[in-house]
Protein backbone atom coordinates (compact mmCIF):
# COMPACT_ATOMS: atom_id res chain seq x y z
CA UNK A 1 0.00 0.00 0.00
CA UNK A 2 0.62 3.56 -0.76
CA UNK A 3 1.78 5.46 2.61
CA UNK A 4 -0.92 7.77 3.52
CA UNK A 5 -0.02 11.65 3.73
CA UNK A 6 0.04 11.26 7.28
CA UNK A 7 2.40 7.98 7.54
CA UNK A 8 4.62 10.04 4.91
CA UNK A 9 4.88 12.74 7.35
CA UNK A 10 6.05 10.36 9.82
CA UNK A 11 8.34 8.76 8.13
CA UNK A 12 9.77 12.29 7.82
CA UNK A 13 10.03 13.03 11.57
CA UNK A 14 11.87 10.04 12.13
CA UNK A 15 14.60 11.72 10.30
CA UNK A 16 14.70 14.31 13.15
CA UNK A 17 17.65 14.75 15.55
CA UNK A 18 17.41 16.68 19.23
CA UNK A 19 18.44 19.89 18.64
CA UNK A 20 17.85 20.31 14.79
CA UNK A 21 16.96 23.46 13.11
CA UNK A 22 14.11 22.56 10.71
CA UNK A 23 12.87 24.07 7.72
CA UNK A 24 8.99 22.18 6.71
CA UNK A 25 7.71 23.15 2.94
CA UNK A 26 4.02 23.84 3.06
CA UNK A 27 1.92 20.50 2.65
CA UNK A 28 3.20 16.84 3.97
CA UNK A 29 6.35 18.54 5.34
CA UNK A 30 4.14 20.94 7.72
CA UNK A 31 2.16 18.08 8.84
CA UNK A 32 5.98 16.20 9.71
CA UNK A 33 5.40 18.55 12.81
CA UNK A 34 2.86 16.57 14.21
CA UNK A 35 4.90 13.15 14.52
CA UNK A 36 7.43 14.94 16.54
CA UNK A 37 9.57 11.80 18.01
CA UNK A 38 9.09 11.32 22.19
CA UNK A 39 12.43 13.44 23.37
CA UNK A 40 13.56 15.23 20.65
CA UNK A 41 13.53 19.01 20.93
CA UNK A 42 13.55 20.74 17.37
CA UNK A 43 13.01 23.90 16.21
CA UNK A 44 11.21 24.87 13.03
CA UNK A 45 11.93 27.85 11.25
CA UNK A 46 9.97 29.79 8.60
CA UNK A 47 11.49 31.64 6.43
CA UNK A 48 9.51 34.85 6.41
CA UNK A 49 11.47 35.59 10.12
CA UNK A 50 10.55 33.20 12.53
CA UNK A 51 13.05 30.70 14.25
CA UNK A 52 10.80 28.32 16.94
CA UNK A 53 7.66 27.95 15.25
CA UNK A 54 4.78 27.13 17.05
CA UNK A 55 0.93 25.13 16.86
CA UNK A 56 -1.51 26.97 15.52
CA UNK A 57 -3.04 29.33 17.61
CA UNK A 58 -6.67 29.22 19.67
CA UNK A 59 -9.25 31.59 18.00
CA UNK A 60 -8.26 34.08 20.42
CA UNK A 61 -5.00 33.56 19.92
CA UNK A 62 -4.73 34.22 16.24
CA UNK A 63 -1.97 37.34 15.56
CA UNK A 64 -2.32 38.94 11.93
CA UNK A 65 1.22 40.44 12.94
CA UNK A 66 2.44 36.77 12.95
CA UNK A 67 2.35 34.00 10.44
CA UNK A 68 4.63 31.50 8.49
CA UNK A 69 6.05 30.84 5.56
CA UNK A 70 2.78 29.72 4.41
CA UNK A 71 0.74 32.51 5.33
CA UNK A 72 -1.14 30.46 7.86
CA UNK A 73 -1.03 32.06 11.54
CA UNK A 74 0.74 30.32 14.13
CA UNK A 75 2.35 30.82 17.60
CA UNK A 76 6.19 31.16 18.67
CA UNK A 77 7.57 28.46 20.46
CA UNK A 78 9.06 29.06 23.91
CA UNK A 79 12.95 30.16 22.99
CA UNK A 80 11.55 31.65 19.52
CA UNK A 81 13.32 34.65 18.01
CA UNK A 82 11.88 37.32 15.17
CA UNK A 83 14.21 38.77 12.47
CA UNK A 84 14.02 40.04 8.66
CA UNK A 85 13.83 38.16 5.71
CA UNK A 86 17.10 38.81 4.86
CA UNK A 87 18.80 37.51 7.67
CA UNK A 88 16.41 34.60 7.42
CA UNK A 89 17.75 33.29 4.18
CA UNK A 90 21.14 34.38 5.61
CA UNK A 91 20.59 31.06 7.78
CA UNK A 92 19.37 29.44 5.16
CA UNK A 93 22.06 29.94 2.44
CA UNK A 94 24.99 29.81 4.84
CA UNK A 95 24.08 26.42 5.99
CA UNK A 96 22.64 26.77 9.56
CA UNK A 97 19.59 25.14 9.11
CA UNK A 98 20.05 21.58 9.87
CA UNK A 99 17.65 19.61 7.55
CA UNK A 100 15.05 21.23 4.74
CA UNK A 101 11.97 19.18 3.76
CA UNK A 102 10.38 20.00 0.87
CA UNK A 103 7.85 18.80 -2.05
CA UNK A 104 8.98 18.41 -5.76
CA UNK A 105 7.33 17.33 -8.82
CA UNK A 106 10.20 15.75 -10.49
CA UNK A 107 13.53 14.54 -9.09
CA UNK A 108 15.95 13.22 -11.23
CA UNK A 109 19.13 10.85 -10.71
CA UNK A 110 21.53 13.52 -11.03
CA UNK A 111 20.26 15.29 -7.78
CA UNK A 112 17.90 18.03 -10.13
CA UNK A 113 14.78 18.92 -8.32
CA UNK A 114 11.89 20.59 -10.44
CA UNK A 115 9.30 22.07 -8.17
CA UNK A 116 7.88 25.34 -9.04
CA UNK A 117 6.70 25.79 -12.46
CA UNK A 118 4.61 24.20 -15.04
CA UNK A 119 4.73 26.03 -18.18
CA UNK A 120 1.40 27.18 -19.50
CA UNK A 121 -0.28 26.01 -16.62
CA UNK A 122 1.48 26.91 -13.41
CA UNK A 123 3.26 30.09 -12.50
CA UNK A 124 3.28 31.22 -9.23
CA UNK A 125 6.76 31.36 -8.48
CA UNK A 126 9.27 29.65 -6.66
CA UNK A 127 8.87 31.44 -2.78
CA UNK A 128 11.87 30.33 -1.27
CA UNK A 129 12.48 26.71 -2.28
CA UNK A 130 15.42 27.65 -4.70
CA UNK A 131 17.49 29.11 -1.92
CA UNK A 132 16.18 26.29 0.52
CA UNK A 133 18.03 23.62 -2.08
CA UNK A 134 20.97 25.88 -3.06
CA UNK A 135 21.73 26.24 0.70
CA UNK A 136 20.89 22.87 2.77
CA UNK A 137 22.80 19.80 2.67
CA UNK A 138 20.47 17.72 4.19
CA UNK A 139 16.97 17.76 2.34
CA UNK A 140 14.56 15.28 1.92
CA UNK A 141 12.11 15.64 -1.00
CA UNK A 142 8.31 14.55 -0.41
CA UNK A 143 6.55 13.55 -3.25
CA UNK A 144 4.49 11.05 -4.92
CA UNK A 145 6.25 8.08 -7.05
CA UNK A 146 4.06 8.57 -10.24
CA UNK A 147 2.02 10.82 -11.63
CA UNK A 148 -2.28 9.14 -11.07
CA UNK A 149 -1.32 7.90 -14.61
CA UNK A 150 1.52 6.23 -13.44
CA UNK A 151 3.99 7.99 -15.06
CA UNK A 152 7.34 8.04 -12.57
CA UNK A 153 8.71 11.40 -11.49
CA UNK A 154 11.64 10.28 -10.56
CA UNK A 155 13.67 10.69 -14.28
CA UNK A 156 17.05 10.29 -15.31
CA UNK A 157 16.43 13.94 -16.67
CA UNK A 158 13.98 16.54 -14.87
CA UNK A 159 11.72 17.38 -17.73
CA UNK A 160 10.29 21.18 -16.16
CA UNK A 161 12.30 23.93 -15.25
CA UNK A 162 14.76 23.33 -12.61
CA UNK A 163 14.13 24.64 -8.71
CA UNK A 164 17.71 23.74 -8.30
CA UNK A 165 20.90 21.64 -9.88
CA UNK A 166 22.78 18.75 -8.00
CA UNK A 167 21.67 19.45 -4.68
CA UNK A 168 19.04 16.45 -3.74
CA UNK A 169 20.56 13.45 -1.89
CA UNK A 170 17.15 11.90 -0.62
CA UNK A 171 14.07 11.25 -1.53
CA UNK A 172 10.51 10.45 0.27
CA UNK A 173 7.63 8.78 -2.05
CA UNK A 174 4.54 7.55 -1.03
CA UNK A 175 6.27 3.99 -2.03
CA UNK A 176 9.98 4.49 -0.76
CA UNK A 177 12.91 6.18 0.61
CA UNK A 178 15.40 6.36 -1.89
CA UNK A 179 19.06 8.11 -2.03
CA UNK A 180 20.63 9.69 -4.67
CA UNK A 181 24.56 8.86 -5.23
CA UNK A 182 26.55 9.06 -7.99
CA UNK A 183 23.96 9.63 -10.82
CA UNK A 184 21.54 6.31 -9.38
CA UNK A 185 18.86 6.48 -7.56
CA UNK A 186 19.29 3.84 -4.21
CA UNK A 187 16.50 2.22 -3.27
CA UNK A 188 16.68 2.23 0.95
CA UNK A 189 13.14 1.33 2.08
CA UNK A 190 10.07 0.41 0.87
CA UNK A 191 6.32 1.05 1.90
CA UNK A 192 5.00 -1.42 4.15
CA UNK A 193 3.00 -4.06 1.68
CA UNK A 194 4.82 -2.68 -1.55
CA UNK A 195 7.41 -4.51 -4.29
CA UNK A 196 10.55 -4.03 -4.68
CA UNK A 197 9.49 -4.67 -8.63
CA UNK A 198 6.63 -2.19 -7.96
CA UNK A 199 9.42 0.49 -7.35
CA UNK A 200 11.60 -0.55 -10.35
CA UNK A 201 8.68 -0.30 -12.92
CA UNK A 202 7.54 3.10 -11.42
CA UNK A 203 11.09 4.64 -11.28
CA UNK A 204 12.59 6.14 -14.45
CA UNK A 205 15.70 7.00 -13.58
CA UNK A 206 18.93 4.15 -12.82
CA UNK A 207 17.61 2.29 -10.00
CA UNK A 208 20.13 0.23 -7.79
CA UNK A 209 18.19 -2.11 -5.56
CA UNK A 210 20.43 -3.67 -2.91
CA UNK A 211 19.71 -7.23 -1.42
CA UNK A 212 17.86 -5.86 1.58
CA UNK A 213 15.05 -3.53 1.15
CA UNK A 214 13.56 -3.11 4.91
CA UNK A 215 9.57 -1.99 4.72
CA UNK A 216 9.69 1.12 6.54
CA UNK A 217 8.47 0.74 10.46
CA UNK A 218 5.65 2.59 11.50
CA UNK A 219 4.24 2.68 15.30
CA UNK B 1 11.02 71.50 14.38
CA UNK B 2 14.23 69.57 14.05
CA UNK B 3 15.31 68.43 10.69
CA UNK B 4 15.50 65.01 12.00
CA UNK B 5 11.77 65.13 12.40
CA UNK B 6 10.07 62.76 9.88
CA UNK B 7 6.78 62.69 10.13
CA UNK B 8 5.07 64.16 7.68
CA UNK B 9 1.09 65.01 7.75
CA UNK B 10 -1.06 63.00 5.19
CA UNK B 11 -0.40 60.37 2.88
CA UNK B 12 -0.75 62.38 0.07
CA UNK B 13 2.19 64.54 1.46
CA UNK B 14 4.29 61.00 1.92
CA UNK B 15 3.83 59.78 -1.54
CA UNK B 16 4.29 63.47 -3.36
CA UNK B 17 7.11 62.98 -6.12
CA UNK B 18 5.79 59.56 -7.06
CA UNK B 19 5.20 59.27 -10.91
CA UNK B 20 4.21 57.41 -13.96
CA UNK B 21 7.32 54.49 -14.77
CA UNK B 22 8.82 54.67 -11.50
CA UNK B 23 10.02 51.88 -9.64
CA UNK B 24 8.89 51.09 -5.97
CA UNK B 25 10.03 48.81 -3.09
CA UNK B 26 7.50 47.40 -1.43
CA UNK B 27 7.83 45.87 2.52
CA UNK B 28 5.34 42.89 3.52
CA UNK B 29 4.92 39.16 3.30
CA UNK B 30 1.89 37.86 1.96
CA UNK B 31 -0.58 40.62 3.67
CA UNK B 32 1.62 40.15 6.31
CA UNK B 33 3.42 43.74 7.43
CA UNK B 34 2.31 45.65 4.09
CA UNK B 35 1.62 49.33 4.08
CA UNK B 36 -1.45 48.97 3.50
CA UNK B 37 -2.69 52.52 3.01
CA UNK B 38 0.16 53.79 1.65
CA UNK B 39 -0.77 51.24 -1.60
CA UNK B 40 -4.16 52.52 -0.74
CA UNK B 41 -2.80 56.37 -2.08
CA UNK B 42 -0.88 54.99 -4.99
CA UNK B 43 -4.44 53.67 -6.29
CA UNK B 44 -5.90 57.07 -5.21
CA UNK B 45 -3.22 58.86 -6.94
CA UNK B 46 -3.40 56.99 -10.15
CA UNK B 47 0.04 56.46 -10.99
CA UNK B 48 0.87 54.09 -13.39
CA UNK B 49 3.62 52.22 -15.68
CA UNK B 50 5.21 50.55 -12.52
CA UNK B 51 8.00 48.33 -11.27
CA UNK B 52 6.77 46.79 -8.19
CA UNK B 53 9.52 45.17 -6.55
CA UNK B 54 7.73 43.09 -3.44
CA UNK B 55 7.84 39.35 -2.28
CA UNK B 56 4.25 38.84 -3.31
CA UNK B 57 1.65 41.25 -4.79
CA UNK B 58 -1.47 40.66 -2.05
CA UNK B 59 -4.30 39.61 -3.35
CA UNK B 60 -7.28 40.49 -5.80
CA UNK B 61 -8.86 42.89 -2.67
CA UNK B 62 -5.83 43.74 -0.62
CA UNK B 63 -2.29 44.57 -0.80
CA UNK B 64 -0.63 45.48 -3.89
CA UNK B 65 -3.45 43.29 -6.06
CA UNK B 66 -5.48 46.54 -5.94
CA UNK B 67 -3.04 48.34 -7.94
CA UNK B 68 -3.46 45.99 -10.82
CA UNK B 69 -7.87 46.60 -11.20
CA UNK B 70 -6.57 50.06 -13.16
CA UNK B 71 -3.24 48.22 -14.47
CA UNK B 72 -0.58 50.63 -12.70
CA UNK B 73 1.46 48.07 -12.77
CA UNK B 74 3.88 47.41 -15.81
CA UNK B 75 5.99 45.30 -14.28
CA UNK B 76 6.10 43.09 -11.30
CA UNK B 77 9.22 41.82 -9.07
CA UNK B 78 8.29 38.76 -6.68
CA UNK B 79 8.73 35.61 -5.67
CA UNK B 80 5.64 34.33 -5.25
CA UNK B 81 2.39 35.42 -6.96
CA UNK B 82 -0.28 32.35 -6.22
CA UNK B 83 -2.88 34.47 -4.34
CA UNK B 84 -4.07 36.66 -7.46
CA UNK B 85 -6.22 35.36 -10.22
CA UNK B 86 -6.30 39.39 -11.98
CA UNK B 87 -2.32 38.75 -11.60
CA UNK B 88 -2.17 35.76 -13.13
CA UNK B 89 -4.66 36.85 -16.21
CA UNK B 90 -2.60 40.06 -17.12
CA UNK B 91 0.36 38.00 -16.65
CA UNK B 92 -0.83 35.29 -18.93
CA UNK B 93 -1.90 37.95 -21.61
CA UNK B 94 1.36 39.95 -21.39
CA UNK B 95 0.28 43.35 -19.86
CA UNK B 96 2.23 42.89 -17.16
CA UNK B 97 5.81 41.44 -16.99
CA UNK B 98 6.96 39.35 -14.11
CA UNK B 99 10.15 38.81 -13.01
CA UNK B 100 10.14 35.70 -10.41
CA UNK B 101 12.99 36.15 -8.05
CA UNK B 102 13.54 33.62 -5.68
CA UNK B 103 12.75 34.54 -1.99
CA UNK B 104 16.05 34.99 -0.27
CA UNK B 105 17.53 36.47 -3.41
CA UNK B 106 15.28 39.40 -3.77
CA UNK B 107 15.67 40.17 0.35
CA UNK B 108 19.42 40.64 -0.34
CA UNK B 109 19.11 42.53 -3.75
CA UNK B 110 17.16 44.76 -1.44
CA UNK B 111 19.86 44.61 1.38
CA UNK B 112 22.96 45.44 -0.58
CA UNK B 113 20.61 48.28 -2.93
CA UNK B 114 20.10 49.89 0.81
CA UNK B 115 24.12 49.09 1.63
CA UNK B 116 25.35 50.48 -1.40
CA UNK B 117 26.48 47.06 -3.19
CA UNK B 118 25.90 46.59 -6.58
CA UNK B 119 25.60 42.91 -6.95
CA UNK B 120 26.64 39.48 -5.62
CA UNK B 121 27.40 36.06 -5.67
CA UNK B 122 24.72 33.23 -4.55
CA UNK B 123 24.75 29.50 -5.66
CA UNK B 124 20.38 30.14 -5.58
CA UNK B 125 19.10 29.69 -8.94
CA UNK B 126 22.42 28.31 -10.57
CA UNK B 127 21.36 25.55 -13.29
CA UNK B 128 17.97 27.11 -13.26
CA UNK B 129 15.69 29.78 -15.32
CA UNK B 130 16.67 32.37 -12.87
CA UNK B 131 20.57 31.97 -13.71
CA UNK B 132 19.58 31.85 -17.21
CA UNK B 133 22.22 34.86 -18.66
CA UNK B 134 23.50 35.47 -15.56
CA UNK B 135 27.45 35.72 -15.09
CA UNK B 136 29.17 32.33 -13.14
CA UNK B 137 31.80 32.16 -10.85
CA UNK B 138 33.11 28.79 -9.15
CA UNK B 139 34.22 29.55 -5.82
CA UNK B 140 36.16 26.13 -3.75
CA UNK B 141 34.68 24.05 -6.91
CA UNK B 142 30.66 25.94 -6.30
CA UNK B 143 28.63 27.84 -8.88
CA UNK B 144 27.41 30.69 -8.30
CA UNK B 145 25.65 33.53 -10.01
CA UNK B 146 25.80 37.09 -10.15
CA UNK B 147 23.02 39.00 -8.78
CA UNK B 148 22.24 42.55 -9.29
CA UNK B 149 20.55 44.85 -6.25
CA UNK B 150 17.96 46.76 -6.47
CA UNK B 151 17.18 50.58 -5.47
CA UNK B 152 13.75 52.55 -5.70
CA UNK B 153 12.88 55.59 -7.09
CA UNK B 154 10.30 55.29 -3.86
CA UNK B 155 9.98 52.53 -0.84
CA UNK B 156 6.86 51.81 0.92
CA UNK B 157 6.94 50.02 4.39
CA UNK B 158 5.32 49.36 7.19
CA UNK B 159 6.80 48.92 10.97
CA UNK B 160 4.86 48.62 14.26
CA UNK B 161 6.17 52.12 16.39
CA UNK B 162 9.00 54.95 15.48
CA UNK B 163 9.78 58.01 17.33
CA UNK B 164 9.45 61.11 15.31
CA UNK B 165 13.26 60.84 13.73
CA UNK B 166 11.87 58.00 12.02
CA UNK B 167 14.14 55.04 14.59
CA UNK B 168 11.35 51.85 13.79
CA UNK B 169 10.27 48.83 16.27
CA UNK B 170 8.74 46.64 14.11
CA UNK B 171 6.09 43.55 15.23
CA UNK B 172 6.59 39.91 15.28
CA UNK B 173 6.68 38.15 11.34
CA UNK B 174 5.64 41.46 10.36
CA UNK B 175 9.42 42.47 9.96
CA UNK B 176 9.92 40.40 6.97
CA UNK B 177 10.92 42.54 4.03
CA UNK B 178 10.03 45.54 5.55
CA UNK B 179 13.80 46.97 6.59
CA UNK B 180 15.66 46.41 3.83
CA UNK B 181 12.63 47.73 1.42
CA UNK B 182 13.51 51.32 3.41
CA UNK B 183 17.04 50.84 3.25
CA UNK B 184 17.00 50.38 -0.56
CA UNK B 185 14.26 53.28 -1.70
CA UNK B 186 15.73 57.13 -2.52
CA UNK B 187 12.60 58.21 -0.54
CA UNK B 188 11.69 55.90 1.74
CA UNK B 189 8.33 56.25 3.01
CA UNK B 190 7.12 54.11 6.26
CA UNK B 191 3.72 53.95 7.75
CA UNK B 192 3.61 52.72 11.12
CA UNK B 193 0.71 51.90 14.08
CA UNK B 194 2.23 54.95 16.46
CA UNK B 195 4.51 57.77 16.65
CA UNK B 196 6.23 57.91 20.45
CA UNK B 197 8.37 61.51 20.89
CA UNK B 198 11.77 61.06 20.49
CA UNK B 199 13.85 59.53 23.48
CA UNK B 200 10.84 57.14 24.52
CA UNK B 201 12.39 54.09 22.64
CA UNK B 202 15.41 52.31 24.14
CA UNK B 203 18.50 52.77 21.59
CA UNK B 204 19.07 49.24 21.95
CA UNK B 205 15.82 47.96 20.74
CA UNK B 206 15.54 50.22 17.94
CA UNK B 207 15.56 47.66 14.64
CA UNK B 208 16.26 50.19 11.92
CA UNK B 209 17.78 53.65 12.39
CA UNK B 210 15.98 56.97 11.02
CA UNK B 211 18.96 57.29 8.89
CA UNK B 212 17.18 55.26 6.02
CA UNK B 213 13.41 57.19 6.79
CA UNK B 214 12.63 60.37 4.86
CA UNK B 215 9.30 60.40 5.26
CA UNK B 216 6.73 58.85 8.51
CA UNK B 217 3.35 58.93 8.83
CA UNK B 218 0.74 57.23 11.30
CA UNK B 219 -2.30 54.74 10.03
CA UNK B 220 -4.73 53.11 11.24
CA UNK B 221 -4.35 49.09 9.17
CA UNK B 222 -6.98 46.59 8.61
CA UNK B 223 -4.67 44.09 8.90
CA UNK B 224 -6.04 41.69 6.76
CA UNK B 225 -5.76 37.69 7.11
CA UNK B 226 -5.11 35.44 4.24
CA UNK B 227 -4.70 31.88 6.11
CA UNK B 228 -6.56 32.18 9.30
CA UNK B 229 -5.46 28.80 10.55
CA UNK B 230 -6.74 27.84 14.37
CA UNK B 231 -6.52 24.51 16.49
CA UNK B 232 -9.28 23.68 18.71
CA UNK B 233 -9.30 24.03 22.87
Amino acid sequence: MALTREQLAQRVAQEFQDGFYINLGIGIPTLAANYIPDGVEVMLQSENGLLGMGPFPLDEEVDPDLINAGKQTVTMARGASLFSSSDSFAMIRGGHVDLTVLGAFEVDCQGNIASYMIPGKLIKGMGGAMDLVAGADNIIVTMTHASKHGDSKLLSECTLPLTGKGCIKRVLTDLALLDIEDGRFILRERAPGVSVEEIVSLTAGELVVPEEVPEMAFQ
Amino acid sequence: MSGFDKVVGSYEEAMAGLEDNMTVIAGGFGLCGIPENLIKEIRRKGTRGLTMVSNNCGTDEFGLGILLKDKQIRKMVASYVGENALFEAQMMSGELEVELTPQGTLAEKMRAGGAGIPAFYTATGYGTPVGEGKEVREFDGRHYILEESVQGDFSIAKAWKADRYGNLMFRKTARNFNPMAVTAGRVAVVEVEEIVEVGALDPDEIHLPGIYVHRLIQGTFEKNIEQRTVRNA
